[in-house]
């Protein structure tokens, strides 16, 4: 699982970085999607990998060892980390349809090079 | 602090956030009642600051010099999120909010109402910059960071026009990309020491396993980088005087706060992570600090000479302040700390009302882009050109307009360039007198001086060069219309910094105690361990 993990990390990172050094702004846009799949993936994984391990706590003080649990805490920055980039994500995509509508172009700069 | 008086430590962020909540139910024809809504609140937030301010200071605490910790949900130190008011926390929410109260009265001249949503927007920053000023959590932050940086993209956005949108599109995706560093660096710090309470944090580092040692200086750096981008460090700040440059002008000084924040931030966890207490870790990434700082310095000052617009040469005045600081921290030491937080203040506050005072003057010698914001060349034809277009203006002509401009001018040049008597260049000569103060004056301390001194140069040619051309060149139309609203806060600002001159020992005696308890945590660190949740007895 670490293995396949790590990868997973290592391809959405590196297509994202390419993606994010493109001219097109919708490339950029997509490109930190991947990022930020890549960085929610890593959060994860700084609270240990554990398979068949809830993150929460049951009532039965029996059961209260912590050792049989995941660490709840990176799963919470998780949540609020998707929640956050999706949001920016939304708003950057309205300032690109703005930028193409004003300058006529999906060039990052508002101006094609080539052109 | 005790009682209801406790509150006020969230209430620099619970009463933005009410005030643009209550905002969003009215629509955009209920303009007065939202301008009044805004205008007290941030008042409010003034008058809270300045409480907590002195609920900091010897005077109000009693002598005991101990930071004050509000328990989020009434949860206990490590587990809940804290937020901490001390003496730097105060500081820079005073700074922050009195910048907020000025823009805001600025905006009321006519900037409001070039776009939907400006007020609770605005609110909604400042919500942003005093949470991040008061958490004590590191994940917390992040958040406040995200609330302060998507109310600043509707912001630069605010007034659109080609120019605006394309230079929020940079801003915004360089800003993501540093909120994914962020997250990255948190997430390795958490793995490695396995909380993200920043007290929690200072008294684990020391103890960090020497094989961690590495992932933990990694997760440090990328943290770093991601605060470094906002405070407009060489490399990481190409984006800054444009985006600045192309932000209205009350919302452009209010920024001159945004990049503060990131140098707070720096300020705040190199002295709790960093400190001398933490063993193998201490001074990390100091040096890379002074050499960016440097950088940055020789960066801005050269945008400065090269500049040919006015917004352009307080975009890059910017950085030489970032640079400055930085530069100093790199360096460190206990007075010299306390003259940076010094240069903090005032220099804020003089780029603020620069970017204020920028627009009136350029109106002054330019009437055609007065709509649009976008400031034309300024050196254009030396000593004649600009002026010479300009057409006849109808509007009520007061009489002085430029005497009260070239004033506000030539204080805000006195105070960016440093020279006496006002605060600028108290604070120039208290960092310059610290750093030949230090035992041993090395190298870097000469470089530095220099620095210092040629940005003030560049800075004085500049400004002397800018207000020959647009205001004391002689014209043959009648000056055009300055409105009250507008001088106000400018003047505001400038007496704020007057002010900063004339009691200076009192501030210096205040920032020093900041500095003091900023290089010794362990009263921070037991205030945020030993704060007692509400409905036990108090100690």
């Amino acid at each position: 699982m670490e293995i396949l993990l790590s990868l997973a990390i290592g391809v959405l990172t590196a297509s994202g970085l390419w993606l994010l050094f493109r001219p097109r702004t919708f490339q950029v846009i997509l490109g930190l999607s991947l990022l930020s799949y890549a960085v929610n993936l890593f959060i994860v994984a700084a609270g240990r990998l554990r398979s068949d391990a809830p993150p929460i706590i049951g009532k039965d003080p029996a059961s209260a060892d912590p050792a049989l649990y995941a660490d709840p805490l990176p799963q919470a920055l998780v949540l609020t980390a998707i929640v956050i980039s999706f949001a920016t994500t939304a708003l950057l995509l309205v300032v690109l349809l703005a930028s193409r509508g004003l300058t006529g172009t999906d060039h990052v700069d508002g101006e094609d090079g080539e052109a | 602090m005790t009682g209801w008086l406790h509150h006020l430590i969230i209430t620099p962020i619970l009463l933005p956030l009410l005030a643009s909540a209550l905002m969003l139910a009215f629509d955009e024809r209920r303009r007065v009642l939202k301008r009044w809504l805004s205008l007290i609140a941030s008042a409010l937030l003034i008058a809270n600051a300045a409480a907590l301010l002195w609920f900091t200071s010897d005077a109000g605490n009693a002598g005991t010099d101990s930071p004050h910790v509000y328990l989020l949900g009434n949860w206990a130190a490590p587990f809940g999120i804290v937020l901490v008011v001390d003496r730097l926390s105060a500081t820079m929410l005073l700074l922050a909010n009195v910048l907020g109260f000025t823009s805001l009265f600025y905006a009321l001249a006519r900037w409001d109402r070039s776009g939907p949503r400006f007020h609770a927007l605005f609110l909604l920053l400042l919500m942003g910059v005093n949470g991040a000023f008061l958490t004590g959590d590191i994940f917390n932050l992040f958040v406040f960071f995200e609330v302060l940086l998507a109310a600043s993209y509707g912001l630069i956005l605010h007034g659109a026009g080609t120019e605006r949108t394309s230079a929020s599109l940079h801003y915004i995706t360089i800003n993501i990309a540093a909120s994914l560093l962020f997250l990255i660096g948190v997430a390795l710090i958490y793995s490695v020491t396995g909380t993200l309470n920043m007290a929690d944090l200072a008294t684990r580092v020391a103890r960090t396993d020497p094989s961690d040692i590495a992932l933990l200086e990694a997760g440090a750096a990328i943290l770093g980088v991601a605060f470094l981008v906002k405070a407009g460090v060489w490399p990481l700040s190409f984006w800054l005087p444009r985006t600045y440059a192309a932000a209205a002008p009350p919302v452009a000084a209010l920024f001159a706060i945004m990049t503060k924040v990131g140098v707070y931030v720096i300020l705040r966890l190199s002295f709790l992570l960093f400190g001398e207490a933490s063993g193998d870790v201490a001074g990390f990434a100091n040096d890379g600090l002074l050499y960016g700082g440097l950088a940055t310095m020789t960066f801005g000052v050269i945008g400065i000479l090269s500049a040919r617009q006015l917004t352009r040469v307080a975009g890059h005045y910017v950085l030489v302040s970032s640079g400055t600081l930085l530069a100093g921290l790199g360096i460190g030491g206990q007075p010299l700390i306390a003259a940076l937080l010094f240069y903090l203040v005032s220099s804020t506050l003089a780029i603020s009302a620069l970017y204020l005072i920028i627009e009136p003057v350029e109106r002054n010698a330019d009437e055609d882009d007065m709509i649009e914001g976008i400031a034309e060349p300024v050196f254009d034809d030396e000593y004649v050109g600009a002026i010479e277009e300009e057409e006849d203006e109808t509007g009520v002509v007061i009489p002085g307009t430029i005497a009260i401009l070239g004033g506000g001018f030539i204080f805000c040049a006195l105070l960016l360039a440093g020279l006496p008597p006002l605060s600028g260049f108290i604070a120039k000569f208290a960092i310059i007198d610290a750093l030949l103060r230090a035992g041993g004056v090395g190298p870097m301390n000469w470089t530095l001086i220099g620095l210092i001194i040629v940005s003030g140069l560049a800075t004085m040619i500049v400004m002397t060069r800018a207000g020959i051309d647009l205001l004391w060149t002689p014209g043959e139309d009648a000056p055009s219309r300055l409105s009250l609203v507008e001088v106000a806060p400018i003047a505001l600002l400038l007496a704020v910094c007057l002010a900063l001159m004339l009691w200076a020992g009192p501030v210096m005696a205040y920032l020093e105690a900041t500095s003091a308890a900023l290089h010794d945590p362990a009263g921070y660190l037991s205030a945020v361990a030993g704060a007692p949740p509400a409905g036990n007895a108090q100690p």
